[in-house]
């Protein structure tokens, strides 16, 4: 696609054209263009902050997302959503479900929601998700959800992406050793127990609050632990309150523009890491066809070698 | 331009809950390579058109099995017009009689039918030829 043609998609994003928004995130998923398109977007975005909602699958994920959603509208925020479902390690073919849950607002044009399939990337969430929240973000959605796709205990680069990470989990899950552990636990900003109309839910807070007395020194912030349960509507406008509170807390005590210089850094290194990917894609190629005995090479001189042979005079 | 992935809406319009083919296309569908953003039951046409959208799909796919594809699938393809998103096709599915087929494909409605008895693979192999002959 050429350069005019780009500006025009680009300009209506601008205006808040939903096709063009969509069209973008599109070629920013699938490497059209991407870094062209990004500096655009770059240069007028990054002043929203973005919640990250992340926790086990059927934990209650996009329900939270939908019932957030619904809050922000009655204030008339535009919501801007993405939402993360596994693409299959097979066919790299997916699923993606989230709509589902999020009905409610299935034609407000003020809600816009994408749902994107990893496409073989760990960590819980996809290569382009912060660029495609920031394309969000300059077609006039003020409000970001990030959903991560179900996760177990160490999907945690939502913690990249998200200024407030809220990690949703539910009763019954686990005992006090399982808060204790690290990984997901220690990336909440906000815990939340959702289902807590089940057995257990007062138990849990329980264990999560002796995890937080002996992780918390007093300073700072502190996650708080919010009961909610959506299909009986209590809890959210908690919710609500403890995400704006920690929004605040980020800018006023300086942690947003750490957060901000730590997500610089890795994703420069994985622009580093996807290139050298790229170049030794092809080097592979050629490479393995000069190998002998497959089952006796020794993959550390293999790619020592091929590594000083592609880069020998600098 | 080098799309990477075919992404398609399955979806389930109005009021028939029967949403196993629905979901048996899906399934074939993702086993195909593609991503299938899957609308759940009782969707209105504007639902589907504004998820089409925001989802920027390269083709709807419609399961109606409650005998009402006369009046849901021109009035999806009414709503893609209105959106200038007349490049997103429409597929359909289901118990439909063969000389309403004729009707619909002929007035424009909609891209293909198919109804009991096709294959999965005859399914992907359509959505392949088309998605890329209008690239």
């Amino acid at each position: 696609m050429n350069k005019d043609a780009l500006d025009q998609w680009l300009a209506r994003l601008f205006e808040r054209d939903r096709r063009a928004t969509a069209k973008l995130i599109s070629w920013v998923e699938d490497d059209i263009q991407r870094a062209y398109i990004m500096r655009s977007v770059l240069k007028e975005t990054g002043k929203q902050m973005v919640v990250g909602i992340t926790g086990p699958p059927g934990a209650g994920k996009s329900s939270l997302v939908e019932a957030l959603t619904t809050l922000y509208r009655s204030n008339n925020e535009r919501v801007g959503i993405v939402a993360v479902d596994p693409s299959s390690p097979y066919s790299g073919g997916a699923i993606l479900g989230d709509r589902i849950r999020m009905q409610a607002h299935g034609t407000d044009r003020d809600v816009f929601i994408r749902s994107m399939g990893t496409r073989g990337h760990l960590g819980g969430v996809t290569r382009s998700t912060s660029d495609i929240l920031r394309i969000l973000e300059g077609g006039g959605y003020g409000r970001l959800l990030l959903e991560t796709v179900g996760v177990g205990q160490s999907e945690l680069e939502i913690m990249q992406m998200a200024d407030t990470v809220v990690v949703v989990l539910n009763p019954g899950t686990g005992d006090g050793i399982q808060a204790i552990k690290a990984g997901i636990m220690e990336v909440a900003d906000v815990f939340v127990i959702n289902k807590a109309d089940l057995p257990g839910a007062e138990r849990m807070k329980g264990d999560i609050e002796m995890m937080l007395n002996l992780s918390c020194d007093g300073l700072g912030w502190r996650p708080p632990v919010v009961l909610t349960s959506v299909t009986n509507g209590t809890g959210v406008e908690t919710l609500f309150e403890k995400i704006e509170a920690h929004q605040t807390y980020m800018k006023t005590s300086g942690l947003r523009d750490e957060r901000c210089k730590h997500r610089l850094r890795k994703q420069v290194w994985r622009h580093w890491e996807d290139k050298l990917q790229a170049t030794f894609e092809d080097v592979w190629e050629t490479a393995q066809q000069k190998l002998g005995d497959i089952e006796k090479e020794d993959p550390y001189e293999v790619a020592a070698a091929l590594w000083a042979e592609r880069f020998k005079g600098g | 331009m080098n799309k990477t992935r075919i992404r398609v809406l399955v979806g389930k319009p109005g009021l028939d809950g029967h949403d196993r083919g629905a979901k048996v296309i899906a399934r074939a569908l993702r086993d195909a390579g593609m991503e299938v953003i899957y609308s759940g039951l009782h969707q209105t046409p504007e639902q589907l058109v504004e998820a089409a959208i925001q989802e920027d799909v390269d083709l709807i796919g419609v399961s109606v099995l409650s005998g009402a594809h006369m009046t849901i699938f021109p009035r999806i393809k009414e709503l893609l017009k209105e959106q200038n998103a007349e490049d997103i096709l429409l597929m359909g599915g289901g118990t439909i009689p063969e000389e309403d087929i004729a009707e619909l494909i002929e007035a424009g409605h909609v891209e293909a039918l198919f109804t009991p008895g096709a294959t999965t693979t005859e399914i992907v192999s359509w959505i392949r030829e088309r998605v890329k002959s209008y690239e």
